[in-house]
């Protein structure tokens, strides 16, 4: 087992894992946080996007160990304590952004890390942007509508 | 995926040591490529070091005399968006761009990439193509000693790339006809100019990986321009096919491929 410590969701965990052990697999067994998707389980779909520092990984292809001492942020960690929904996610409401809802955790995290780069918010750009993330549903036209007004909801609420 | 001991060393020479004690352990940069084949079975190493938590590995910096060196362990992202990068080899800046998603980006690095030596990677057509030095923790490899076929580099055992240094006053443009699903280039060229020298270098393409298309570049050094190439394809007899594409087909994407990297080398120094 190997020692690990990193912050999920603003909180410090300190956990002995594997060191097979997927980060997927330590938010979603471990800490119970199962926001967090598997879909494909083979690095294509973009299901199971959290943030590392800020920056989106997929964490079916990132060891756990490998994010010692990182901040990871997910699905779970968005919306407010109050229960209020981030605006990201309440535009993904609004838009009917989501289907099944199964690919929406990482196209979330993923309209959220690209919100605040104005140029990809272009529609050609932004959906070059989320080819990372595959919606089997192919919502694709009320996902980048939703990502459009989420932005702009973030921009609004500072 | 098999469990396996897991290392952070804090030094090259550590993780030097760690692989001269476990003849089955392998290196871990960011693992895009290494982690997915673990999950299938397809590599069992005994363990992995982590490269992450040595110094001086990451990093983008212009040296006195011009040249650009990038760590070995900068992720694709930040080639990408690096301002350096983008006023020193813009080329280069493009091709990270455009390598897999914005995932995959974040997180895979230069040095995997390229002692990984996928033969559809990127990078090392670009590196091939400007003639880069390959710096590991105990010498310094030419571009064209370095990638030596199919998944095979020049480099021996426990050897670590450490940075990549690219020459002053060269440039590259690169382009891409890539696999929808994965991004991997089913044909890409990188066609790099020093002064009135042009190199072009073909990723994707070649039964034995990565190749230099010499033709293209004796024609390119006469006359850069579209038309120099004329009807010149590479041999479809030393092209791989596959699922996407026939060698036939490949050829032919290749001398495309090459005419749209001048095409772009020629319009940025109209905009100089």
């Amino acid at each position: 087992m190997v020692p690990l410590s990193l912050t999920v969701n603003g909180k410090p965990i300190e956990v002995e894992v594997e060191a097979r052990t997927l980060m997927v697999d330590l938010l979603r067994n471990t800490l119970g946080l199962t926001g967090t998707h598997i879909g494909c389980d083979t690095s294509q779909c973009g299901a199971c996007v959290v943030h590392v520092n800020g920056r989106t990984i997929k964490s079916c292809s990132v060891l756990a160990v490998a994010c010692d001492g990182e901040e990871i942020t997910t699905i779970e960690g968005l919306a407010c304590d109050d229960g209020r929904l981030h605006p990201m996610q309440q535009a993904f409401a609004d838009c009917h952004g989501l289907q099944c809802g199964y690919c929406t955790p990482g196209m979330i995290m993923t309209a959220v890390a690209i919100a605040d780069e104005e140029d990809l918010l272009e529609p050609a750009r932004l959906r070059e942007e989320l080819h990372g993330n595959l919606c089997r549903c192919t919502g694709y036209q009320n996902i980048v509508k939703a990502v459009i007004a989420g932005a702009d909801a973030m921009k609004r609420s500072g | 995926m098999q469990n396996f001991d897991f290392h952070r060393p804090q030094t090259l020479a550590e993780a030097v040591s760690i692989l001269a004690e476990d003849e089955g352990a392998k290196l871990l940069a960011g693992g895009q490529t290494l982690l997915p084949t673990m999950k299938q079975g397809l590599a069992t190493p005994s363990a992995l070091v982590a490269l992450r938590a040595i110094p001086g590995l990451t990093g983008i910096r212009a040296c006195d005399d011009g040249s650009l060196e990038i760590g070995a362990m900068t992720c694709h992202a930040d080639v990408a968006a690096s301002p350096l990068v983008q006023r020193l080899l813009p080329g280069l800046a493009a091709l990270a761009n455009k390598i897999a998603d914005r995932h995959v980006r974040n997180r895979g690095t230069l040095g995997g990439s390229i002692a990984n030596c996928d033969p559809a990677a990127d990078y090392p057509a670009a590196l091939l193509a400007l003639d880069a030095t390959i710096v590991t923790d105990r010498r310094e490899i030419p571009a064209d000693e370095f990638f030596a076929g199919l998944f095979t580099t020049a480099l021996e055992d426990r050897e670590i790339v450490t940075t990549v240094r690219f020459a002053p006053a060269t440039r590259v443009a690169y382009a891409k006809f890539s696999s929808p699903a994965s991004r991997y280039a089913i044909v890409g060229v990188a066609v790099a100019a020093s002064g009135s020298a042009v190199r072009v270098a073909v990723t994707g393409a070649g039964a034995d990986g990565l190749f230099r298309w010499e033709e293209a570049e004796a024609a390119l050094t006469r006359d850069f321009s579209p038309e120099a190439l004329g009807k010149f394809e590479p041999d479809p007899d030393m092209l791989n096919g596959d699922m996407h594409a026939s060698p036939a087909y490949r050829a032919s994407l290749t001398r495309t491929m090459t005419i749209r990297a001048v095409r772009t080398l020629l319009s940025e120094r109209i905009l100089d």
